[in-house]
């Protein structure tokens, strides 16, 4: 074999640069923004994943002597909600259910709009113009009401909610996913491995993919926030989570009566979603300006 | 032309690439454009055929359909006298045999990936193990002159120009092939670099018995590296042959306008034809019989009446031109007996 002569040097140890993400990652600590972000949702996640630990009270126990307390109340510090239940303790129950509304549908759209996507932009053709005709259909409801009337058809419940924001966000995943693949199907790196002979799907996983992933993530976290706050509507409709269970969205509804007495107490809830959905939103910015690398 | 061996190592015959250009509000196809329109070449085995022209003459598009990367509209491609898609020569048996380096170093290699991956991509694809690949991919590294404990690990963006370069050819060689395309693979680089890969390339040429097919719109860089040339114009052949009888004594107008355009060296021989001027025309709605009678200083009647057939004017040489092809009823014609 012509290369048959494989001398020792060759197989030295090598000198490794550091990979894409490694380099991106080192840019984003360097962000404090972005970074404050992350730290934030990680507490909110740890929040949400110890919550039975942290939350002082049971947050489904209420006790109609102590309704509507406001906050800094002797052993309730946040107060309590209009059946006597601790705040504190929803609020911190209430970001499991909260945190997965926002997640969930996003990453299961992910799933589905990447393969949309990347299939529609890597293929071409006959297979673009379907799918994406189709998305556009989608397209042309504006989320909430795609969402609320997905919702209203499929019944009130958290899975239908998940299911009906799922669907909400495939259309823009997937243009987004079919748009930057276009881009790199072109690129003359895709076209040396075509000419290697490798199949198409072989293609997409090891050329593709690693060019588009990044990208279609970043947009996937952006829409993290949207998610949540969708959820939440969903939820203030009744249509999504349903009482008792604390949620923030719902604890926002169910708290607007006493809008005019404790509106301190009614705007909790609100809090913790903007909070949380500005979080995600600064940290998409900074992962994105770290992803943007001039080579 | 000396006779080097009999059967051609590749024949590409009547090769023909429409492009629709859709219109209207379904899509419908309305003009075409004649991209390549019935190009017929041989390489044999060892040689290196130049193809010149100016920008948009089909070169590329030449190139992309010898690679299959484009499906042609019309026209064959043999290896060995197989054709290439048939049960004799899968397409993927022939793709390992020839290769292609592109011109554009970094939008050629995978910006996510280490070098030693992009290069040992291809022999995984071909059912080589990684590990081998891996092995082989490090040897190549260090055959185009690059040290693989320094290279094998790097990103493309790390990397300069020559030496990316270096890199697609070790990519384009880790599936042996016998042939490679270079589709102005050397034109994006500097002056002194582009010499180095030149000499890199005619080393591996002669070490691993490769064929070239050598696209550049750089005439002197292709005198250097050809045995013979082609001459496209407006997705045809105007003219091919050795690459002496093409340089010193071209038989159709366009090529000696061509080569016209060559800076002289010599001031006791200043650059004495007229270079070409203008663009090429349309390609959507090409001039009727010859395609270069629009810019020819040779034109008359008959050229824009009939296409020209490609003919042959000596060993190995040939040229569509009326002016070349005895009996045309061009007035400079030469007779039945040349």
């Amino acid at each position: 074999m012509m290369l048959g002569r494989v001398e020792p040097k060759i197989l030295e140890p090598l000198e490794r640069s550091p990979g894409y993400w490694s380099t991106v990652w080192r840019r984003f600590r360097r962000d404090p923004v972005a970074m404050g972000a992350l730290v934030v949702i990680v507490l909110l996640v740890l929040m949400a994943l110890l919550a039975p630990y942290l939350a002082p009270h049971d947050p489904y126990k209420g006790m109609a002597l102590r309704r509507l307390r406001p906050p800094g109340t002797d052993g309730y510090p946040l107060g309590t909600d209009e059946l006597g239940r601790d705040m504190l303790s929803r609020l911190i129950h209430g970001a499991r259910l909260s945190l997965v509304m926002g997640v969930t549908p996003v990453l299961l759209a992910l799933v589905f709009g990447s393969v949309i996507g990347v299939s529609a932009g890597y293929f071409g053709g006959w297979l673009n113009t379907v799918l994406m005709r189709t998305i556009d259909v989608l397209f042309a409801f504006p989320s909430v009401l795609l969402a609320i009337a997905l919702s209203g058809a499929l019944g009130a419940g958290t899975f239908n909610a998940l299911v009906s924001l799922t669907v909400v966000f495939i259309p823009p995943i997937a243009r987004v996913a079919e748009s930057v693949t276009t881009a790199v199907r072109t690129r003359d790196f895709v076209e040396a491995a075509r000419a290697s002979g490798a199949p198409a799907l072989t293609i997409i996983r090891k050329h593709v993919l690693s060019n588009v992933l990044g990208p279609i993530f970043v947009y996937g976290m952006s829409l993290v926030a949207v998610s949540m706050i969708l959820a939440s509507g969903l939820s203030f409709l009744g249509l999504g989570v349903k009482p008792p269970e604390p949620e923030w969205g719902l604890m926002l509804n169910t708290l607007r009566t006493a809008m005019y007495t404790q509106p301190l107490l009614c705007a909790l809830p609100g809090l913790m979603i903007f909070i949380t959905s500005i979080s995600f939103n600064l940290l998409t910015d900074g992962l994105r300006s770290a992803m943007d690398i001039k080579a | 032309m000396t006779e080097t061996s009999n059967r051609p190592l590749l024949e590409v015959v009547g090769l023909e690439k429409l492009f629709p250009i859709k219109s209207g509000l379904l899509g419908r196809p309305g003009a075409v454009v004649r991209a390549v329109d019935g190009v017929s070449f041989e390489l044999r085995e060892g040689e290196t055929l130049g193809i010149v022209g100016e920008s948009g003459c089909g070169k590329s598009t030449t190139a992309r359909l010898v690679m299959h990367l484009i499906e042609p509209t019309a026209g064959a491609i043999r290896l060995e006298g197989r054709v290439v898609g048939s049960p004799e020569l899968p397409l993927r048996s022939y793709l390992a045999k020839v290769q292609m380096v592109f011109q554009d170093s970094y939008a050629s290699l995978n910006p996510r990936m280490t070098v030693e991956d992009s290069i040992a991509f291809g022999p995984t694809v071909h059912g080589i193990s990684k590990p081998d690949a891996v092995r082989r991919a490090r040897a190549l590294l260090d055959r185009v002159g690059l040290e693989p404990r320094r290279f094998a690990g790097r990103y493309p963006h790390e990397l300069s120009g020559g030496q990316r370069q270096r890199i697609n050819i070790a990519r384009a060689l880790a599936l042996q092939p016998r042939i490679l395309i270079l589709d102005e693979s050397v034109s994006a680089l500097d002056k002194s670099v582009e010499a180095q890969v030149l000499n890199l390339l005619l080393d591996l040429k002669a070490e691993f018995g490769l064929s070239f097919i050598f696209i550049s719109h750089d005439l002197e860089v292709v005198r250097f590296m050809s045995t013979r040339v082609l001459v496209m114009y407006l997705g045809r052949v105007a003219e091919i042959g050795p690459t002496e009888a093409i340089y010193a004594g071209s038989r159709h107008p366009y090529t000696s306008a061509l080569m016209g355009s060559i800076l002289s060296m010599d001031p006791d021989h200043p650059t004495s034809e007229a270079p070409i001027s203008g663009d090429p025309p349309n390609p959507i709605d090409p001039p009727s019989g010859c395609r270069f009678h629009t810019r020819c200083t040779l034109a008359e009647p008959v050229c824009s009446a009939t296409a020209p057939p490609l003919h042959v004017v000596g060993g190995g040489h040939a040229a569509a031109c009326h002016a070349a092809t005895p009996g045309s009823g061009h007035s400079r014609s030469p007779g039945r007996a040349a």
